[in-house]
């Protein structure tokens, strides 16, 4: 059923990518936003101690008898170094000129400046953090602007951003999976309803055309909606279809059922042989028509019905004695006489309206072709997980060589001429017993008249 | 036998009720449900022939009405739906039998006795022609003592005769009556059914004459 469909992208697929894209941009989000804050932290931590290191240095020193005393404090080196085994640098320099240290530390040389001055560089090697403070000493009468340098290298900081950094990876990681296993789940619910759709309208019988009743989101109220008016159209469409060939049918028989009756009571009063001879055709030309136009009926209707079977249990005993009570009359009109041998009771799951269809035409062509005051036969057995109905009569049996070609469409036996039928009958039968499974035999019986075979497996 | 005809199409009406009163029969027509209704009321019918589809509605719940009410009188539905499925719900509803339109006469009339004789049909259709008591239901004469089954084409052939005693009938309409239109038959194939019934109605004061050149007929002496 599903071969014509234009299968193209998934619902589940699309919310998926959607869903998984915006975890992705989150995750890279966190990790750098992580990542900015925690060096930003870092490197503050490190300008406070770089920034009291220098501080202390500076308020070591003074004025001693009009001289510059600078004695460097053990503790402004022993906050730097007792963390990681970076290595510091430092400089002082007093008006301009170096004092000690390391001369070439770049130092803060505008002029008097209140907040610390901070730079990251290239030094020897390798990336230091450099913080440089100045303060102004009197000795006698003269200012001296003492500045201080004290580095870092920025080995340790590394180590640490590096830690920094593979959490935010982890963090960053984690949170993407999370997302991943709710985005697959959150698909699945969101699936889910559809899913659920499309198994009750699979579940359902041919001839379910019944509106959807179970309670549906409002997102898919409207395809629900659409394929509830569909299914109501095709209901109506169908039924209007059925209405339209019962109607068809009434329409044409009730003509020929005038014009049959007139001609026949018409002929009962001429007695002119050639006006008689006239009537006669027209009569055999009507029943001819309307036999034929039943038949194709039937064989719409079987050919229906075959399509989408529904079985149903039956007794097969009981259906073909109400067909024979039924067909006796005709019976009795050419002093036939139908025998049955039928078990008490022969159940069987199928279309009894198909079996009725088939028996009745298999037993129509038995009464057409037997001969006057003859005798047919139904019996009916069930063996070997086969029921089978044999059809017998005691005429002049089939034309040689004709037996399989009947079953096919408008076919007719070469002794058919001169008795009324469209060739269908066999067909439907055949039609029939293949959709239950089964077949329709002919055995050949020397001398012995005509048996139709009508097989159907019991399960 | 009397019978009420319910069908709404005019032209069927008329030739129908033409057809089977050439046969003997008497018989009511209504077209509508609400005239069928009347007609039963004030009418026993031996046979109701009901349409499915009439104006005022569905023949079948004429049906249902009929069979609630308990109405002993047959009804054979005359329908020109062939749906097989269609035609069953018609059994289901308490009709007695159904024929397609458009139908043989022949096989309506073998309908008729099979459903009346099913039901046991009334005793009143017996019919005395001299010494013989016929029961065209049955099939069967009776000569005092004796009782004869006929086969329905003798019994076809004998009615015809009964219906109109001292009326010559040619072979050629006789022939119309017991064979089918599409049969190929012989004007002698009479002959057999003709010599039949003169075994049957030896020592009675019945005989089947033959008129020569022209037919047969059936005198009571």
């Amino acid at each position: 059923m599903n071969s014509a469909i234009n299968i193209q992208g998934s619902i589940r697929r699309r919310l998926l990518l959607t869903l998984l894209g915006g975890a992705l941009v989150l995750a890279i989000i966190l990790f750098l936003v992580f990542r900015s804050l925690s060096t930003q932290l870092a490197e503050e931590s490190q300008d406070n101690i770089l920034r009291a290191s220098a501080t202390a240095i500076l308020d070591s020193a003074s004025v001693n008898q009009g001289e510059l005393d600078l004695d460097l404090p053990y503790s402004a080196f022993s906050m730097l170094s007792n963390v990681t085994n970076d290595s510091v640098y430092y400089a002082v320099h007093a008006n301009g000129e170096f004092l000690t240290g390391y001369d070439d530390l770049p130092i803060d040389t505008a002029p008097a400046q209140p907040a610390p001055w901070f730079l990251t560089t290239q030094y020897r090697g390798d990336a230091i953090r450099l913080v440089s403070m100045s303060r102004v000493l009197s000795i006698g009468d003269n200012p001296v602007r003492l500045i201080v340098a004290v580095a870092q290298t920025q080995g340790g900081q590394s180590e640490v951003m590096a830690r920094v950094l593979r959490i935010a990876a982890l963090v960053g990681a984690g949170v993407f999976l999370l997302v991943v296993i709710l985005a697959i789940l959150s698909a699945r619910t969101a699936i889910s309803p559809l899913t659920r759709l499309a198994a009750s309208v699979e579940r359902r019988g041919p001839k379910e055309l019944r509106p959807v009743a179970a309670p549906v989101p409002v997102e898919m109220a409207p395809l629900v909606t659409s394929l509830n008016s569909f299914m109501e159209r095709l209901n109506t469409s169908l039924t209007r279809t059925e209405e339209f060939i019962a109607d068809a049918a009434h329409r044409l028989r009730t003509p020929l059922a005038i014009v049959r009756t007139r001609a026949e009571a018409t002929l009962l009063r001429v007695d002119k042989e050639e006006n008689r001879a006239a009537l006669k055709d027209m009569i055999r030309a009507i029943d001819e028509s309307s036999r034929a136009a039943g038949q194709m009926l039937d064989h719409a209707m079987v050919t229906l019905r075959t399509d989408d079977l529904e079985r149903t249990e039956f007794d097969l005993s009981q259906l073909i004695d109400d067909m024979v009570e039924r067909m006796s009359p005709m019976a009795e009109l050419r002093d036939i006489s139908i025998e049955t041998v039928l078990p008490e009771k022969l159940a069987l799951s199928g279309d009894p309206v198909l079996f009725q269809s088939a028996l009745r035409n298999i037993l129509d062509n038995a009464l057409k072709f037997s001969p006057v005051e003859g005798t047919i036969t139904v019996e009916a057995i069930s063996e070997n997980g086969y029921a089978e109905v044999q059809i017998r009569d005691n005429g002049k049996g089939f034309p040689e060589g004709d037996v399989e070609r009947l079953k096919g469409r408008y076919t007719r036996g070469d002794n058919a001429a001169g008795i009324v039928g469209s060739g269908l009958g066999l067909t439907i039968a055949t039609d029939v017993a293949q959709a239950h499974g089964g077949s329709l035999a002919f055995p050949v019986r020397e001398g012995e008249g005509a048996c139709v075979v009508f097989s159907v497996p019991l399960s | 036998m009397r019978f009420l005809l319910v069908e709404d199409n005019q032209d069927l009406a008329s030739a129908t009720v033409d057809r089977l009163t050439m046969d003997g029969h008497v018989v009511d027509h209504a077209s509508t449900l609400r005239a069928a209704e009347d007609f039963k009321a004030t009418t026993d019918y031996d046979l109701i022939f009901l349409d499915i589809m009439l104006p005022d509605g569905d023949g079948r719940s004429f049906l249902s009405t009929h069979r609630l009410a308990d109405d002993p009188t047959p009804v054979i539905v005359t329908t020109a739906r062939s749906e097989v499925s269609d035609r069953v719900g018609i059994l289901d509803l308490g009709a007695d039998d159904y024929v397609t339109k458009p139908f043989d006469f022949s096989e309506l009339e073998a309908r008729c006795r099979a459903v009346l004789r099913r039901r046991g049909g009334a005793a009143r259709n017996v019919k005395m022609l001299g010494d013989i008591e016929f029961d065209p239901l049955s099939g069967t004469l009776r000569l005092g003592e004796k009782q004869i089954k006929l086969r329905n084409r003798e019994l076809r052939l004998f009615e015809v005769f009964a219906n109109a005693p001292d009326q010559i009938f040619p072979k050629s309409k006789l022939l119309d009556r017991l064979f089918s239109y599409g049969d190929e038959v012989s004007e002698n194939a009479i002959e057999v059914y003709v010599g039949r019934l003169r075994r049957h109605l030896q020592g009675s004061s019945v005989e089947i004459q033959t008129v020569r050149g022209v037919g047969y007929m059936l005198s009571v002496r």
